[in-house]
């Protein structure tokens, strides 16, 4: 695990001149536009090129080529998704959406990582995370169009509801993985039984007190949940400096669980780092952090503009990092895959676009009463005497015409 | 004299008071190169620099946390909450903290702190984005909780929050933040502390303040056309409650409509219903009747016109007033 470099800050009275320039390095400022630095796990270049890691191969060493078009189609298809409800967003079909692009690897790579009895708690941009839980995109679409909150039933598919609220869910994901381990879930050396949980938040998200209680609970409990931060390096405005000063994975330190840092842009590596968490902590060897050192390639919802506060330049860095292109120069240049595949996958693009689109136009808007429903578990005297108020009043306009 | 919005009423408003003491400090989530997510920051960490215009990490029980702190210290921390949703990590501190500190130390310490909260729904936004939780905070001794409905007093006001010498929470209606209004920023303002009425009628009192002041003036527009003649005030301030400038007006009218966004259960209007029937009891000639949100958690944004009050539910209730 890459959490070497906080090995021993010891006393700042006493410090001796090595243990003084870790201090330093650890409290320099976080460059806005860096490469992860050389503790970030990596499989693959930015190129293309697949690099050796001893401590990560073994878990991708099992991929067949198959696994890895698999991959690609993914992160093909997700784009897509988020393409077109970046689209239908600007044609005002939706109230707003929050942009996955450039986080698709980080997605992926981990929502392909976690078995089907895992549970994922996400934040609201885990679109890629959902594809991989099996979640229908038009699922997502419909708490940015206004019809609902959420709606899906998230024990379908072990992905909970987004969640809006920065950090929140790190506690219901660190409750649930407690669950888990009350159920005897854990460490049976049971495949199909062993159970973690794995949290989504972002970079701006670590200021929050309750992800940092997240953290407390997860490792006083040993709790099987896996902590994954993408770093997107901008919290809407605000850039990573403006929330921590020593790289994030190494926090986890502090809390008492290991800490990783992965090239969040290379969908192999973050299948790796996240595949070691989860079986660790499946197998009862409690909580990990990770870091997706990844970016936003778009604003932070459509409501933002990027252009207030951070330069193109940043942007074209990262383009050239791009996680498809990443894979696919990967899956070219080993012949993994021809044309007639990524062709085959442009075109299941071209036709999930259509579906999506059209299964947002078809959407229907919840009809008015439905606001009443689903409040309380029993009946409540309160919201069905406002049900039959609502009802009485609308009953009204009808007869009198209208007013 | 100028036109402008409230949004920018409140933004020349913050400018003002940082101009004329350097102890006033602005602190929140990206209110600095982005100016706010709503803008209303715009231009002033570039002018004030980043010591006085504080872009903090996202975390609000650390934004009002610290500010408590650096209030005790003798600045006068202005902090932004982003949306009403969000005010909730920050709550234990507001109740627990800012509002009884004062109370705590015998009068010895003072806490001249405003909490910015963008209020309210109807911009078709997401959860936690349109709340209206005034009555949390207005329900707790030692704050303060007013809420501008005009750049006029959104210029005024904030002032008017930043100077006081007590915790103040301050809403802005953030449906109305485009909303253009007159502000002379010569004129003295009225108090802070007091109620306004901003139409004359004689038939029916509607009491509103924040997103529904339009709502329901518009409402009033409608009625005359009717033949009613229909008096709106508009509260500016919640906690304390001005009862004095709506009872006046009860007196003369004889009947009340209370119009908030907020869930009715326990709401601001729960307390004007009460506080009028106890004062004005012989002078009502109907029933205080409350119109607001439905007891429910706000719902998606394709029914929020279903839930929020509009000119109809406004005028129904008046005619229910008037029917008795
Ligand atoms: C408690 C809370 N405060 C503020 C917000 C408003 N807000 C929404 S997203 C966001 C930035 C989140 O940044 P980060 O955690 O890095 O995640 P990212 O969106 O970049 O994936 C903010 C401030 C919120 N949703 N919740």
């Amino acid at each position: 695990m890459s959490d070497n470099a906080v090995a021993s800050t010891g006393e700042k009275a006493g410090a001796t001149p090595h243990e003084e320039e870790v201090l330093a390095e650890l409290t320099a400022p976080v460059p806005e536009v860096g490469d992860g630095g050389p503790e970030m796990v990596q499989l693959l270049t930015p190129e293309g090129q697949r690099i050796e890691n001893v401590e990560y191969d073994e878990y991708v060493k099992d991929l067949s080529d198959e696994d890895l078009r698999g991959f690609y189609r993914d992160l093909v298809l997700i784009r897509r998704v988020d393409a077109e409800a970046t689209a239908l967003q600007r044609q005002g079909e939706l109230g707003i959406w929050a942009s996955l692009l450039g986080q698709e690897a980080a997605q992926v790579g981990s929502g392909r990582a976690m078995r089907p009895q895992d549970y994922a708690f996400p934040t609201y941009r885990e679109h890629g995370v959902a594809w991989c839980r099996g979640v229908d995109p038009l699922n997502l679409l419909g708490l940015f169009r206004g019809v609902n909150h959420g709606g899906w039933d998230p024990n379908e598919k072990n992905f909970h509801l987004y969640t809006i609220v920065i950090g929140a869910q790190t506690l219901h994901a660190t409750g649930y993985a407690m669950g888990i381990q009350r159920d005897g879930d854990v460490g049976t050396g049971d495949e199909d039984r062993d159970a973690a949980v794995i949290a989504y938040f972002g970079d701006g998200a670590t200021a929050q007190g309750d992800v940092n209680e997240s953290f407390v609970y997860a490792a006083v409990n040993n709790a099987p949940v896996v902590f994954f931060c993408q770093n997107n390096q901008w919290a809407i405005s605000e850039p990573n400096e403006r929330q921590t000063r020593i790289p994030l994975y190494q926090r986890a330190r502090g809390f008492g669980f290991p800490g990783v840092r992965v090239d969040g842009n290379d969908v192999l590596a973050v299948y790796a780092v996240t595949q070691q968490a989860l079986n660790a902590a499946r197998s009862g060897n409690g909580p990990t952090f990770i870091e997706a050192y990844t970016y936003r390639m778009g604003a932070h919802t459509t409501s933002d503009d990027p252009t207030k506060y951070r330069v193109s330049a940043e942007v074209e860095v990262w383009k050239h990092r791009d996680p498809i292109e990443r894979l696919k120069s990967y899956l070219v240049h080993t012949q993994k895959a021809d044309q007639d595949f990524f062709d085959a996958v442009e075109a299941e693009g071209d036709e999930l676009a259509v579906t999506v689109r059209e299964g947002c136009l078809n959407m229907p808007d919840p009809t008015p009463d439905s606001m009443f429903d689903h409040i309380y578990v029993e009946e409540h005297p309160v919201v069905e005497a406002e049900r039959k108020e609502f009802a009485a009043y609308h009953a009204g306009f009808t007869t009198e015409g209208g007013h | 004299m100028g036109t402008m919005t409230i949004a920018k009423g409140i933004n020349n408003g913050l400018r003002a008071a940082m101009e004329r003491d350097p102890k006033v400090v602005l602190m929140g989530e990206d209110i600095g190169k982005l100016g706010g997510v709503f803008r209303v920051t715009d231009g002033l960490q570039k002018d004030f620099g980043e010591d006085r215009v504080i872009d903090t990490p996202l975390a609000e029980a650390g934004i009002v946390g610290t500010a408590i702190g650096m209030a005790l210290r003798g600045y006068r921390p202005v902090v932004e909450i982003q949306f009403d949703g969000f005010i909730y990590p920050a709550f234990d501190h507001i109740v627990s903290q800012v509002a009884k500190m004062r109370a705590r130390s015998l009068g010895k310490i003072k806490l001249p702190m405003v909490i910015r909260i963008p209020v309210g729904g109807g911009i078709g936004a997401v959860e936690h984005h349109s709340e209206s939780n005034e009555a949390y905070f207005a329900h707790t001794a030692g704050l303060k909780v007013v809420c501008c409905s005009n750049a006029e007093d959104a210029y005024w006001m904030i002032q008017q929050a930043i100077e006081s010498d007590d915790p103040v929470l301050f809403y802005e209606p953030k449906r109305r933040y485009w909303d253009k209004g007159e502000v002379d920023e010569t004129a003295a303002s009225r108090p802070l502390l007091e109620a306004q009425v901003v139409r004359e009628g004689t038939d029916a009192t509607l009491v509103a303040y924040g997103p529904m002041v339009k709502t329901c003036l518009q409402a009033a527009e409608a009625a005359a056309a009717e033949g009613k003649n229909l008096e709106v005030i508009d509260l500016r301030t919640l906690s304390p409650l001005d009862l004095d400038t709506v009872a006046a007006s009860v007196e003369k009218t004889g009947r009340t409509v209370v119009v908030h966004e907020a869930s009715t259960f326990l709401g601001m209007g729960a307390e004007i219903a009460a506080a009028l029937q106890q004062r004005c009891f012989y002078h009502l000639e109907a029933p205080v009747l409350r119109v607001g949100g439905y007891n429910l958690p706000y719902p998606p944004s394709k029914l929020e016109e279903e839930f929020l009050p509009d000119l109809d539910r406004v005028l129904d209730a008046v005619d229910r007033s008037l029917a008795f």
